[in-house]
């Protein structure tokens, strides 16, 4: 088994079960340890907190916050708040750091009052009170979201020097929990002629998108539950529209009307906003599964590394086609590349958690990593996706991101 | 009492044990039914086709004071160099260094200007245009991008008939079934 301890790929990279044989060692090195003489820290010298009623996250603990947060002139709630991805492990965003993405504002909706009304060219118009959707038979997916203009700023000429989270942090996964939309057409009864949905919230926007009826009945649902608990506010309390897999503008939050039509709206997020310019001057519409994509999350900007040695290389890869099946990560800015070992919990359009072992010399080096998805998507180069864009197109945006790691430990943003 | 229908649902219900696919139909059903008029308070949507658009009309010479009193604080004297979104000009420029998108640059649809409008504008209080007003600043912003003329009458019949100069430059990249 000496292979598993010696570097696979090019400037210190080890193979992906490196950590379970480091793993054995260290629990021996404890083992075999000398008892220390009993002595207590503070904390165990009187009985601690009592209990609560809302569990927080500890004091030292305050800086893991969504950030940055940056609105529209002229307004407070139009805008996007991102998570905190270098701060983060595991696969599931904590609700509280969902990132979010307004267009006027969170509305202070009373539960009691509002209704999701489903009409157009259906045989009956129906509306649905919360109390009422939570009788139907719920289902529930661990799923990732992300915004169409996640990582926008990776389009800009220089690389931008932010932390990850606020350049990579539109993308959050949460266990979604609702009644499937099918369920809710079924009873209406879709006619024939009506193939698309357009979906509205009750946000001082009534932000509208329009859904193909093949996705409504698909995997959508009506989501009333987040990782557990009702929808936070931020998130569409009290229910909102959840697409697996596709851009996050459509799974429209707040979710106030569905109206089947025979054709898309052009709704101005549709048309305007989240569409394609090329370089030609032709837009591309309606670009709505996520493309396969990963990220480094430690190390990345706004960690530090310490002194030379043995890390973790961490991130995220997710794909709007379905699982994860592979992801490499390279340590000599994409010279070789070594299979990163998957979290057990490969689960379909959602973020997948991947990790290596990696031996940092303390020298300056740039680390990437590329995802492949189990439809045999590989997550492109910038330079791929850039090709043929117009200059300032920044939607859809899925390339490889490298961060170089330097000789003083800081971490910053560059194009390999 | 054996009736047809009583058959018939014996069959159909044979029919299904013997594929093994019961539909367990545990769907509650409990929507409700919802009124047309109920329907329209809620209703925002306007189709390119014009479905949705409301009676009423409105010029541009009538939408520039709405403009001015709604709309000008943030997107500018004449939809432009203001700190939002410019509604007005670039057009010819989507294939230059500096593409500009806007209204009357990149917009593939007039009736999406109403609908955007009337359900989201202006941003401090969305609804508090007539549809009247709705028109006239749509005709407004359509005028200040010399689509349509100063006295050029918008309404249900011909808002959907404004021709979007950058109408054929949009492909579907989502194919239907």
């Amino acid at each position: 088994m000496a292979h598993d301890k010696s570097p696979v790929a090019g400037n210190g990279l080890f193979d992906r079960r490196f950590f379970l044989k480091a793993g054995v060692a260290g629990s021996a090195t404890l083992m075999s340890a000398a008892a220390s003489p009993a002595e207590r820290p503070a904390w165990m010298r009187a009985p601690g907190a009592p209990m609560s009623p809302s569990g927080e996250p500890s004091e030292h603990e305050a800086h893991v916050q969504r950030r940055p947060i940056g609105s529209h002139p002229g307004t407070t709630g139009t805008g996007a708040a991102r998570t905190p991805l270098e701060l983060l492990d595991g696969v599931i965003t904590p609700s509280r750091l969902h990132f979010e993405r307004h267009h006027s504002g969170i509305p202070a909706i009373d539960p009691d009052e509002h209704r999701l009304v489903i009409h157009g060219l259906v045989d009956r118009p129906l509306s649905f009170s919360l109390e009422a959707l939570s009788r139907y038979q719920h289902v529930s997916r661990i799923q990732f979201l992300e915004c169409t203009g996640n990582s926008g700023a990776s389009i800009a000429p220089e690389p931008v020097q932010a932390s990850c989270g606020a350049i990579h942090g539109l993308v959050s996964a949460s266990e979604w929990g609702g009644v499937p939309l099918s369920v809710l057409l079924q009873e209406a009864g879709i006619k024939a002629s009506g193939k698309w949905i357009i979906a509205a919230g009750a946000d001082a926007a009534a932000m509208s998108r329009s859904v193909p009826v093949e996705k409504a009945l698909d995997d959508a649902i009506v989501a009333l539950y987040q990782n557990g608990e009702r929808l936070r506010p931020s998130n569409g309390y009290p229910m909102r529209l959840f697409l697996p897999g596709w851009e996050g503008n459509m799974s429209v939050k707040w979710l106030r009307t569905l109206k089947v039509v025979d054709q898309p709206a052009m709704t101005k997020d549709e048309t305007s906003k989240y569409s394609d310019l090329q370089a030609d001057g032709v837009a591309r519409l309606f670009t709505f599964p996520i493309g396969v994509k990963s990220v480094i999350t430690s190390p990345s900007p706004g960690l530090t590394m310490g002194e030379a040695g043995i890390y973790q290389v961490s991130g995220i890869a997710w794909s709007g086609a379905g699982r994860i099946r592979r992801v490499e990560v390279s340590a000599d800015g994409g010279k070789s590349w070594a299979d990163a070992a998957l979290d057990e919990h490969i689960m379909s359009k959602c973020l997948t958690r991947f990790r290596s072992a990696w031996r940092w010399d303390g020298s300056p080096a740039v680390i990437l990593s590329r995802a492949t998805d189990e439809a045999g998507n590989v997550q492109p180069t910038r330079d791929a996706v850039l090709e043929g864009r117009a200059n300032g197109a920044f939607y859809h945006y899925n390339g490889i991101q490298a961060w170089r790691v330097g000789a003083d430990g800081e971490i910053s943003n560059v194009y390999a | 009492m054996f009736t047809r229908n009583a058959v018939f649902m014996v069959i159909a219900a044979s029919c299904l044990l013997a594929t093994g696919s019961i539909v367990a139909d545990d769907n509650p059903r409990l929507g409700e039914a919802v009124s047309s008029a109920e329907i329209a308070r809620m209703d925002f949507t306007v189709l390119p086709n014009g479905d949705g658009l409301p009676g009423g009309s409105g010029t541009a010479a009538a939408g520039a004071l709405v403009y001015q009193q709604n709309c000008l604080a943030c997107h500018g004297t004449a939809g432009k160099d203001g700190p939002n979104d410019s509604l007005v000009g670039g057009i010819g420029s989507l294939v230059t260094e500096q593409p500009q998108k806007t209204v009357g640059s990149y917009w593939p649809y007039a009736t999406t200007l109403f609908d955007y409008v009337r359900r989201a504008m202006p941003y401090q209080a969305p609804g508090s245009l007539s549809d009247d007003d709705v028109y006239a600043v749509t005709a407004y912003i359509l005028y200040l991008n010399d689509i349509v003329g100063e006295d050029d009458r918008l309404d249900a019949e011909t808002l959907p008939e404004v021709r979007m100069p950058n109408r054929e430059n949009f492909v579907w990249a989502y194919a239907p079934d």
